[in-house]
């Protein structure tokens, strides 16, 4: 008896699990292109102690599997792998890593793909729509574990990598 | 002893031209019939030595008998940590360092003890521009003209800045980095006009060198990569050597649609010069994107050698290495311009390490190839027709959106840009070079202007025998490889060759090197800060002894691991490089620095 309520509960859970990794988006939001200024902030330091309560910014299309795979397209597609390759980087920086110039939070990294950022990474606004950079995000985050493993492809569409790879990268790790 | 290398002495110019540029004095000696024996005062005005190339120096106090006592005279730290290519230029008794982005360009005085900084310039150049350089920020040094130091910066311009004062005499904005474009080759000055070329064979630029007047900076010309004939400046006075390579307006015939106009073919690398024949020599980058089932057809002028008159532009030959490239094999490569006895004949020719592994001895005159063999390991083509001037393709190894595995050379090619030395004393070339292969997997490349435009995914590793680089020297004249020696890391810095039958070179792991001419043996070697891709030079100080200078600090294509703190577990990384230098880093840190030699 306790097996089947245990039973009921897990799929009830993986159901709930199921409907994220099964969200769609039809009619995503035309190109508005917020700055997330106050929830991006880029360094640690907080004049006057930390301000209460912290603004988050949340993707939108967390743990979606149609929009993480979405994502990874439109990394191609925009030519973000042009110089970011397939998360190893080279003209750019790369995005498989543990340490962000300009901050690693979503908020973070939609303002470095809309804004810019001086040093070679182009401005975005205006190009590519916003829910489109929350997709590539998605994607990017999955890049290092912070979207359900569940959603994530198990590969990338590159060329096959060497097994090894794989398994190095962090995986599990959800935001 | 020196078959097919005939001497002739030209000390004696020396004394009556020690301060003036040596490419002044090439013009002014009619006499110099053989170009690879150009007079030599014991300077360094441009990256390559002289017009010919050679990057051989007469200089021969330090030779094969003393170099076991060279010791380090003094350094200087260029405060920058990306790649540093260039070769530092010495005249007047001043050296000057051009460095990667944001291209300073220091001034240091050698009459002082320890060479203090006389000035610095700084061209401030556009930021931006860091995300249009394919691979990695590098600047490959300046040129000496009339007094004033040209180079070029990271977004576009070419600079003359005054050789005494550090001051700015003119500076032209040659093109625009929202197309893709920027400049990371030295330029050369040939009658008064400055070549320069642009990068972007990775961004879908249309490639291009132009003429500068070198006193005003104005523009005179620009020749085209890509396009009608009139925009490539071919005129009446074209005649390619192969029937392949005639035709009308075939920079725009050879593309599908008017994929011309995004199709590279750019010029960011070696230029030589022959003041008896007034044509300088060039080649240009792979045509883009490297996919290519996007471009059909010969794309024409990519990977193509152009023989041209300095004044106008005028193209008289070309000679298309690659066409319709298939793993990004530019013909930048440098051209090393040599009269040699070939088959009883002299005959002026221009040696060409192309990326696609053959050492191409061409007729400098018309573009006829005396004889191409190859001087590492390629399994992409089986040969150079003499015939035709075609190379013959391997079917296996044709990229696509096929995967392509174990492909030889990999994309930075047999050599890539670090350029080789020759001696007339021993009349061996000195080539630094790679033993990569490479798979690979097109992918469909968007043209989206400013980003690149490359469309193939590919993984480099080491060729046969494990090892990544090679230095070896050819003789030009057999068509062979005299001696090598194997390098765990590309050979990624230039050679120099000096009268005193000694060789120099650097390695990516940071030992900068000295070896034998005539047999390749070690002499002596120093393990400097930083891994050397730049290109070592040799000078007579104010004190009338001989120096060597080298700029260390690891980057460039090879070394974006490091500098770029790159991730190797996405093999892709640095278009593929990555992989085949995942474990550089244990072995070398980032971190620009000049570093000069000389004998207690």
């Amino acid at each position: 008896m306790r097996t089947g309520a245990m039973g009921i509960c897990v799929m009830c859970l993986l159901l709930l699990a199921a409907c994220q990794r099964e969200k769609r988006d039809i009619r995503p939001s035309p190109t508005r292109l917020a700055i997330y200024g106050d929830a991006a902030k880029e360094d640690a330091l907080r004049p006057g102690g930390p301000i209460s309560p912290q603004p988050v910014v949340n993707n939108p299309y967390n743990g979606s599997a149609y929009d993480i795979s979405e994502g990874q397209r439109l990394f191609n597609w925009y030519n973000c792998s042009g110089c970011h390759a397939n998360g190893g980087g080279g003209i750019g920086p790369p995005l498989i890593k543990q340490h962000w110039t300009y901050g690693g939070e979503p908020a973070n990294l939609f303002d470095t793909i809309v804004k810019g950022r001086p040093n070679g990474m182009p401005a975005w606004g205006g190009r590519i729509p916003e829910y489109q950079v929350w997709q590539i995000i998605a994607f990017i985050r999955s890049m290092n574990g912070e979207q359900p493993r569940s959603a994530t492809a198990s590969r990338q569409d590159s060329i096959e990598t060497n097994p090894q790879n794989i398994v190095n990268r962090v995986r599990g790790k959800t935001k | 002893m020196l078959d097919g290398v005939s001497r002739r002495p030209a000390r004696h110019c020396a004394k009556y031209w020690f301060y003036f540029a040596l490419s002044a004095l090439i013009l002014s000696d009619p006499m110099a019939a053989q170009i690879q024996n150009q007079a030599d005062d014991g300077q360094w005005t441009m990256a390559a030595k002289n017009y010919a190339s050679t990057r051989y120096s007469t200089l021969n106090q330090i030779n094969t008998t003393n170099i076991a006592s060279l010791k380090l005279a003094w350094t200087f730290s260029t405060g920058l940590t990306r790649g540093h290519e260039a070769a530092p230029l010495i005249l007047n008794n001043t050296m000057y360092i051009a460095t990667p982005y944001p291209n300073y360009l220091y001034s240091l005085d050698l009459t002082k003890p320890g060479a203090p900084m006389k000035w610095m310039y700084q061209p401030h150049p556009e930021p931006a521009s860091q995300g249009t350089a394919c691979c990695d920020v590098v600047n490959r040094g300046a040129a000496y003209w009339n007094g004033k130091i040209i180079y070029n910066t990271l977004d576009v311009q070419t600079v003359a800045v005054d050789a005494n004062t550090g001051k700015e005499v003119w500076r032209t904005k040659l093109g625009d980095i929202n197309l893709g474009e920027s400049i990371t080759m030295a330029p050369i000055v040939a009658k008064g006009v400055v070549l320069v070329g642009n990068s972007g064979g990775e961004f879908g630029v249309r490639g291009w060198l132009v003429g500068l007047d070198a006193e005003t900076g104005k523009i005179k010309w620009r020749a085209y990569g890509t396009g009608p004939d009139k925009d490539v400046l071919i005129g009446s006075n074209f005649k390619p050597f192969y029937a392949k390579d005639r035709g009308t307006d075939l920079g725009m015939k050879t593309w599908p649609g008017e994929t011309w106009k995004i199709g590279g073919a750019s010029a960011w690398s070696w230029i030589s010069y022959d003041p008896g024949l007034d044509l300088f020599y060039y080649g240009t980058s792979n045509p883009g994107p490297w996919n290519p089932e996007q471009r059909p057809g010969d794309n024409k002028w990519g990977s193509t050698l152009f023989a041209r008159r300095p004044e106008t532009g005028e193209a008289i030959w070309a000679y298309q290495i690659s066409a319709h490239d298939l793993h990004d094999y530019d013909a930048v490569n440098e051209n090393i311009l040599l009269d040699l006895n070939i088959g009883g004949q002299l005959r002026k020719t221009l040696a060409h390490p192309d990326r696609d592994g053959y050492l191409y001895l061409m007729d400098r005159t018309d573009g006829e190839i005396l004889s191409a063999q190859t001087f590492g390991y390629v399994n992409t083509s089986e040969g150079v027709d003499l015939k035709t001037g075609k190379l013959k393709l391997n079917p296996t190894k044709q990229t696509g959106y096929n995967t392509v595995r174990d492909a030889c050379p990999a994309p930075p090619g047999a050599k890539d840009w670090q350029p080789s030395a020759f001696s007339p004393k021993t009349g061996l070339i000195y080539i630094p070079h790679n033993n990569l292969c490479y798979e690979s997997q097109a992918v469909p490349a968007n043209y989206i202007a400013g980003t690149p435009f490359v469309g193939m995914n590919t993984r480099m590793y080491a060729g046969p025998g494990g090892n990544r680089g090679v230095f070896s020297a050819w003789d030009p004249v057999q068509a062979k490889t005299v001696w090598s020696i194997n390098e765990m890391f590309p050979a990624w810095s230039g050679a120099l060759a000096t009268a005193g039958d000694v060789v120099f070179y650097g390695t990516m792991d940071g030992w900068f090197k000295a070896v034998d001419a005539r047999n390749g043996h070690p002499l002596w070697q120093f393990k400097v800060g930083s891994g050397v891709i730049g290109q070592p030079v040799c000078y007579k100080g104010p004190d009338g002894k001989e120096y060597v200078a080298v700029l260390a600090g690891v980057g460039g294509w090879s070394g974006g691991v490091v500098s770029g703190g790159l991730n190797a577990v996405d093999g892709t990384a640095a278009l593929g490089f990555a992989n085949a230098m995942a474990d550089l880093g244990k072995y070398t840190t980032k971190g620009g620095m000049l570093y000069v030699f000389s004998l207690p």
